[in-house]
């Protein structure tokens, strides 16, 4: 640390004293371990604060409730928009019960609510948190600063919905890995994974498995909100070079996670179907869930910077194309929003009144007269009509029964077919039995036939159904004065549903 | 600031009314300061509307007499045309000004709700016109979403966050010094949205003070609703074009000189490169991929 010059002067003896203020530098790195340290303040709070509920809550674990939160939030964020407030209750609630199995569910969902809502921090107007703490300026003077930060916030989504979403101070809290560069981090876990996954070690593999898939999700938000930019502000971007270098990096980027990830896809897989071990199969079975999950995430971001190119085309055609205007006029982001926006409030807040004196119209006021005031406040209420107009009685048309074959005569075509398994019999026997009974009946029974040439193997299986029709072509030719074509074998094949329950499980 | 349109012959039909005024030309000017009075009113919808319009484009002295009339009541006559239609505005201290007490209560107490609803009516007017060429141009129709333009203050904010991280600059204000604290970081650090018990926008939140602006545009005649996508989609009219090229934008750049920010420029609406130079002036190094 360089000291200032004035410390020359100071008597050597003195310099075991008190020592002054360490400087800017060594202070930064405390003053980013204090904001971490403030992160996780909210969740020690909750902790604190359940006693003063109406109720016995201190049964209820309320930082790992919270903790649990964060994670769902976080797992369940979409590229497009976010958690949902109420499908995070829910999952929230089992882990509640669990602590206190006891007490009644609207309870467990009480706690649930009042978790997110602190979470959210809900009673503040900015819905955040705010923690003070202290820094030495560069000339020395000790300065007190507010340090604002959210934990879960509040998105809008499609159709007006609200959605949540971590803030990177809560992943970074979640995952512990504070003050990282989020690109080199994931890299690092998926090392990590690789080397546990060949030594065996899958116990610790889902643990790092499942960071990387937080550090994934990280990683998406900082390019979707890269993208979201670029569509609101082309102009603002530069369309020679830095664009297409960042959307080439981040393809590289995808391309080359997307093929590490599938190496260790097969890796897992691999160790998955080798391991005699059950907890090491189940270990290895969740583990290929999260590397699927991360690669889906993957496929997503690819397909938005493909996207990104014929958008921002388009834009370019209607701005740089259009036909340029002689008269120069006021850039309105350029030369007042941008200078704006880095002012002191005080001095901001002068040119955003100017703008918005003469920015929002004028009105014209109402003015009222005391006499139409009294009639109005007189004049009894209107009558509703508590219900609607009546109803027109609905004109039902009823639709002709166009099937070709009615119930009875399927339920005979059927009977006709329940072959027994070891009797299979040809089709022109059947064709004619069938005739003797209906003359429209054949035609049935050869349809029935023809579908049974393609049995439909695996619904059966699936369906656990003991038997089943099927048809053979054995090179016979039909001789029948209806029908032409093969002479199939119509038999009945038994199936093992046991055996085959057993191997669905 | 009165802007004559295209003016057609206007001696062949102005020399019959050269007389002296009369009470009824008095008051069919009176009438289209009135229709001017009602800004969602169109010109094409409302047929005396548009004959009151055109006698005012054909006959000077009925012309001057209704700019008298509209001064008198406190008002500026921006644009008398059939697109925008009689659009006055409201002079400063007239009756018909609007006053950010009476906008949003909170404001009158606290500086930092002040400057939120001022940037948000700021923004939108960004977003709607987002290059020089397109608030220069009579044809240009914007579009704006509530949500796009809350998303784009907070892009704005994010790349001054990021050049300050860059720089190694504590942001963090000092605790007793709010008037201190940078701009951006009052609109950051409001929430963009909330959840409330009637599935109402939260008035405070970022996306509700922006909801809250364009619904006082719109019933200005500034903007359309056109959907409901992404908060709510509108365009803008005429009328708004003329406002913010007009008075809003010298008003608050006059503003903006005085505190002795220069934004720097060489007067030219040129495309990229001119612009590319003018923003590398004001934010230096704002970082890959997006410089502004």
């Amino acid at each position: 640390m360089t000291s200032p010059a004035s410390t020359d002067s100071v008597p050597p003896q003195l310099s075991a004293g008190p020592r002054p203020a360490p400087g800017p530098a060594a202070d930064e790195g405390l003053a980013r371990r204090l904001r971490a340290l403030a992160c996780t303040a909210p969740l020690h709070d909750l902790d604190a604060r359940k006693a003063n509920l109406a109720g016995e809550y201190s049964v209820y674990g309320m930082a790992e409730v919270a903790l649990a939160a964060i994670d769902l939030v976080t797992l369940n964020m979409d590229f497009d928009t976010g958690a949902d407030h109420e499908q995070i209750v829910a999952r929230l609630v089992p882990r509640i019960a669990a602590q206190a199995p006891q007490r009644p569910v609207a309870e467990h969902e009480r706690v649930a609510r009042w978790v997110l809502e602190n979470l959210i921090n809900v009673g503040s107007v900015d819905r955040g948190f705010r923690a003070v703490y202290g820094t030495f300026a560069s000339d020395g003077t000790y300065v007190r600063r507010d340090y604002d930060f959210k934990l879960i916030e509040e998105v809008p989504g499609y159709g007006g919905g609200v959605y949540l979403r971590t803030t990177d101070e809560a992943v970074n809290v979640l995952v512990g890995a504070l003050d990282t560069d989020v690109t080199s981090a994931q890299i690092a876990a998926e090392v990590k994974l690789e080397v546990l996954i060949s030594r065996g070690r899958l116990a610790d593999a889902q643990l790092a498995a499942e960071q990387a898939r937080y550090r994934t999700v990280q990683y998406s938000e900082t390019l979707r909100k890269a993208l979201d930019a670029t569509r609101r502000n082309v102009r603002a971007v530069d369309w020679l070079q830095a664009v297409p270098d960042m959307i080439a990096e981040a393809l590289d980027h995808v391309a080359d996670r997307y093929r590490h990830e599938n190496a260790i896809l097969t890796n897992i897989r691999k160790a998955r179907d080798e391991s005699e071990d059950p907890e090491h199969k189940r270990r290895a079975a969740e583990l290929v869930d999260i590397v699927k999950d991360c690669i889906r995430r993957h496929t997503q971001l690819q397909s938005r910077l493909l996207e990104a190119g014929p958008l921002f085309r388009a834009e370019q055609d209607r701005q740089a194309f259009g036909t340029p205007l002689t008269t120069s006029g006021i850039d309105l982001y350029g030369h007042l929003v941008a200078p704006v926006l880095p002012l002191p409030l005080q001095e901001a807040v002068r040119v955003t009144d100017a703008f918005f004196a003469r920015g929002t119209g004028f009105r014209t006021r109402a003015s009222v007269r005391v006499g139409d005031l009294v009639d109005l406040l007189l004049t009894p209420p209107v009558e509703r009509e508590h219900l609607g107009a009546e109803m027109p009685e609905p004109d039902l048309i009823a639709t002709p029964d166009d099937s070709r074959f009615s119930e009875e005569q399927l339920a005979v075509a059927t009977e006709l077919l329940d072959l027994p398994a070891d009797a299979p019999r040809r089709l022109s026997g059947l064709l004619a039995e069938a005739r003797r009974q209906d003359p429209e009946l054949p035609y049935l029974v050869a349809l029935l036939a023809v579908h049974a040439a393609s049995p439909p193997v695996g619904t059966a299986y699936r369906q656990g159904e003991e038997k089943l029709l099927f048809a053979v072509d054995d090179g016979t030719e039909l001789d029948d004065p209806e029908f032409g074509g093969a002479d199939l074998i119509v038999g009945t094949a038994l199936l093992d549903a046991v055996g085959m329950a057993a191997d669905r499980s | 600031m009165t802007e004559h349109v295209e003016w057609s012959e206007p001696e062949a039909v102005a020399a019959p009314a050269s007389a002296a005024v009369t009470p009824a030309d008095a008051a069919d000017a009176a009438r289209l300061v009135a229709f001017g009075l009602q800004p969602r009113l169109q010109p094409a919808r409302d047929q005396e509307y548009g004959e009151l319009l055109r006698r005012y484009r054909e006959d000077p002295p009925f012309a001057r007499l209704a700019d008298a009339v509209a001064t008198g009541l406190g008002l500026v006559v921006l644009e008398v045309s059939p697109r925008a239609g009689m659009a006055v505005t409201a002079a400063e201290d007239s009756v018909f000004a609007v006053r950010m007490s009476d906008y949003a209560r909170r404001t009158s107490s606290d500086a930092g709700d002040r400057f939120l609803h001022g940037l948000a009516h700021l923004a939108v007017a960004a977003l709607a016109f987002p290059r020089p060429e397109d608030l220069a141009d009579d044809g240009y129709i914007g579009r704006v979403s509530v949500n796009g333009v809350d998303s784009f203050v907070r892009q704005a904010c994010r790349r001054l966050e990021e050049r300050a991280e860059e720089q190694g600059e504590n942001t963090d204000p000092a605790t007793d010094a709010p008037g201190l604290e940078a701009a951006w970081r009052i609109w950051v650090r409001r929430s963009a949205t909330g959840a409330t018990k009637d599935a109402r926008r939260l008035a405070g939140s970022t996306t509700g003070i922006v909801g809250k602006a364009v619904a006082f545009l719109t019933d200005s005649g500034f903007l359309q609703r056109t959907g409901d996508d992404n908060g709510g989609t509108y365009r803008t009219t005429a009328r708004y074009q003329l406002q913010v090229r007009d008075m809003a934008g010298s008003a608050a750049m006059a503003e903006l000189l005085e505190l002795g920010v220069v934004p720097v420029t060489d007067g030219t609406a040129t495309l990229l490169p001119a612009e590319d130079t003018d923003d590398l002036e004001l934010v230096a190094d704002a970082g890959l991929p997006f410089h502004s």
